[in-house]
């Protein structure tokens, strides 16, 4: 079996260079045996965006974010962070991870897991405490910095692992499913969290299902399915279109098939949502529903949501 | 610091923090005090008539006493060994503790050196600790002090650090459990067939020796184990069992002669080719 590249390229900071995407990848692929992983990924997230990477659970989006970080060796493809190969040991030093499966030495206190960081970094020693302290401020974890991390809950660990990938401001950071042990308070505060790196130019590489969430904070979103891009592009690009919502009675199933020609509905008995519709096509579908029988109560066009995007996507893909 | 220093100093405190240095603490005290009060006794054995020991006959059963409670302390210290290395790295890539690590600019090898630079530098004082203690309370006890004692605390300590680091390489791609279970096993094979090795050298059969020979370069546990009992011995006991020739040779618990360098080098060699092992299989491992 070929090792895991550990490389240091002598390669100027590509922030010195203009321009230098934070991630690039081309047609990186990975397969485990015969279940392919990530077919053929290939994308660009700009310096300084903060990009979402969306898909359905088992999407291939752990293993794309473990391949950028050199965890997983690509089966074919090339990739790059910051400029430099993946793999290459000085990329990592300008680089924050929290992963979906984060776990700290339960044995240290939260201070000391950030010192451990601090050092293997590496960061200058003298900038340490600044460097913990503000992080610990910034993830509200200051009252519990001389606590064992064993004692803490799981929002904690994440509060905590989220300080960890905030240390030493990192040109690049990747957040793996960063709320998925916090609560609505917690949610906020990591959006408050991104959206400070994004101005301070920290480009932010975010994996998440939760869309409300990407939709939020993201610049730039790009959609896997079956470990591929099924979509991406900047949020205006993917969200151009209109929802339209519809509450009606008096429908049969057989009925609510003939409105397909309407495109893709989230059908929730009577309320019915037409992802992507046309404005100019309501009043036809008002008279359709109405010919079938149905009796209108309420239709309200609105600007599709990722969550109508995304769903119309995976449909479109199944098909 | 390096890297692997900070994640040798990261292992100690592991141990550290989670008692375990306490327990082996507490653990040590009790036997040591046991068997202090144990070698005690034999200064008060006398003889059929009622006279006390003469002094060598007491030097010659302390020793062969020591030789049975050093033979189950390094049993323990390579069984603690294997079984603390068994999950050093398999159970952190489960639980997702190394994740975070391994995206900072840290190689692989450097986990696994610094991992085994501080395991092994706690069994190697943790030897040197006990086994200080129970030579000093046997001295106390009974006036008798190995003829190498230094040696012997370095052979006890080597073989602690054989089965860690087959417990390491086994970690770098098997769960803690199986990689634990598995060195404890070998550590008891390597130590039968070196018994098979020493029968086959009693009766001089050569197929059987060569099972011992073979063994010790595998898994040099038993080699380093019979260099321990070597320096455990009495001149007398020694020159006593090369009079009795080959037949001197197949006793487990008895070694007529030093083990021999080349032997040494050898386990130089296989340190160096087990820890290459390790680096090479975790650096291939995908996480």
């Amino acid at each position: 079996m070929a090792e895991l590249a550990e490389t240091t390229t002598a390669v100027a900071s590509p922030h010195a260079a203009a321009g230098t995407p934070a991630v690039k990848t081309v047609e990186l692929t990975k397969t485990f045996g015969r279940t392919v992983g990530l077919a053929g990924l290939t994308m660009t997230v700009p310096s300084g965006e903060v990009f979402g990477f969306l898909g359905p659970n088992g999407a291939g989006k752990t293993t794309a974010v473990k391949l950028l970080l050199g965890l997983l060796k690509p089966t074919s493809g090339q990739g790059w962070l910051l400029g430099r190969r993946l793999g290459d040991l000085g990329a990592r030093r300008r680089i924050g991870y929290l992963p979906e499966l984060f776990r700290y030495q339960a044995w240290l206190t939260a201070a000391e897991v950030l010192a451990l960081h601090c050092q293997l970094a590496p960061l200058p020693r003298s900038s340490w405490k600044d460097e913990i302290r503000t992080v610990l401020e910034t993830v509200g974890l200051s009252e519990r910095a001389g606590d064992r991390v064993g004692t803490f809950s799981k929002g904690m660990q994440q509060r905590l692992g989220l300080g960890a990938a905030l240390l030493g401001e990192p040109d690049l950071v990747f957040l793996d499913e960063p709320t998925s042990a916090l609560d609505p308070v917690g949610r906020h505060d990591v959006r408050e969290i991104i959206r400070g790196l994004a101005a301070r130019g920290t480009a932010v590489f975010l994996n998440s299902h939760l869309l409300s969430e990407v939709e939020q904070v993201c610049d730039r979103v790009a959609v896997v399915d079956h470990g591929r891009v099924i979509a991406q592009g900047t949020m205006d690009e993917l969200l151009g279109g209109t929802a339209v919502r519809v509450r009606a009675t008096g429908l049969a199933q057989a009925d609510k098939n003939k409105l397909a020609s309407f495109g893709r509905i989230d059908d929730e008995g009577d309320q019915l949502t037409f992802t992507s519709l046309d404005a100019e096509r309501v009043p036809e579908l008002v008279a359709m529903i109405v010919s079938l029988g149905g009796r209108v109560y309420e239709v309200a066009p609105r600007h599709q949501t990722l969550e109508d995007r995304f769903l119309q996507l995976l449909e479109d893909e199944e098909r | 610091m390096p890297p692997f220093l900070v994640i040798a100093r990261l292992t100690i405190q592991e141990a550290s923090r989670r008692r375990l240095l306490l327990a082996l603490l507490i653990l040590t005290l009790v036997v040591v005090g046991f068997s202090a009060w144990g070698f005690n006794k034999i200064t008060t054995l006398t003889r059929s008539n009622g006279e006390p020991l003469p002094p060598d006959q007491i030097a010659l059963l302390t020793s062969q006493l020591l030789i049975v409670i050093t033979f189950m302390f390094s049993g323990v210290l390579a069984l603690s060994a294997a079984v603390v290395a068994g999950p050093l790295i398999s159970s952190e890539v489960e639980s997702g503790l190394l994740l975070s690590i391994l995206a900072r600019p840290v190689r692989r090898s450097e986990i696994v050196i610094g991992k085994w630079l501080g395991l092994a530098a706690l069994v190697a004082l943790y030897a040197a600790f006990a086994g200080t203690l129970e030579l000093g309370a046997v001295d106390w006890a009974t006036g008798y002090l190995p003829p190498h004692p230094v040696e012997l605390l370095a052979f006890v300590a080597a073989e602690g650090l054989v089965l860690l680091s087959v417990g390491l390489v086994l970690s770098t791609r098997l769960s803690g459990i199986t990689a634990g279970v598995i060195a404890l096993v070998s550590w008891l094979i390597a130590w039968i067939a070196g018994v098979v090795g020493d029968i086959g050298a009693g009766l001089e059969n050569q197929a059987l020796a060569n099972v011992g020979v073979v063994s010790h370069l595998v898994l040099p546990s038993d080699g380093l184990w019979r260099g321990a009992i070597y320096a455990m011995e009495p001149d007398t006991l020694i020159a006593a069992m090369r009079a009795l020739g080959t037949a001197g040779r197949a006793n487990p618990f008895a070694a007529t002669d030093p083990p021999p360098v080349e032997f040494l080098l050898w386990v130089v060699v296989w340190f160096a080719l087990v820890l290459a092992l390790s680096v090479w299989s975790f650096r291939s491992r995908e996480i």
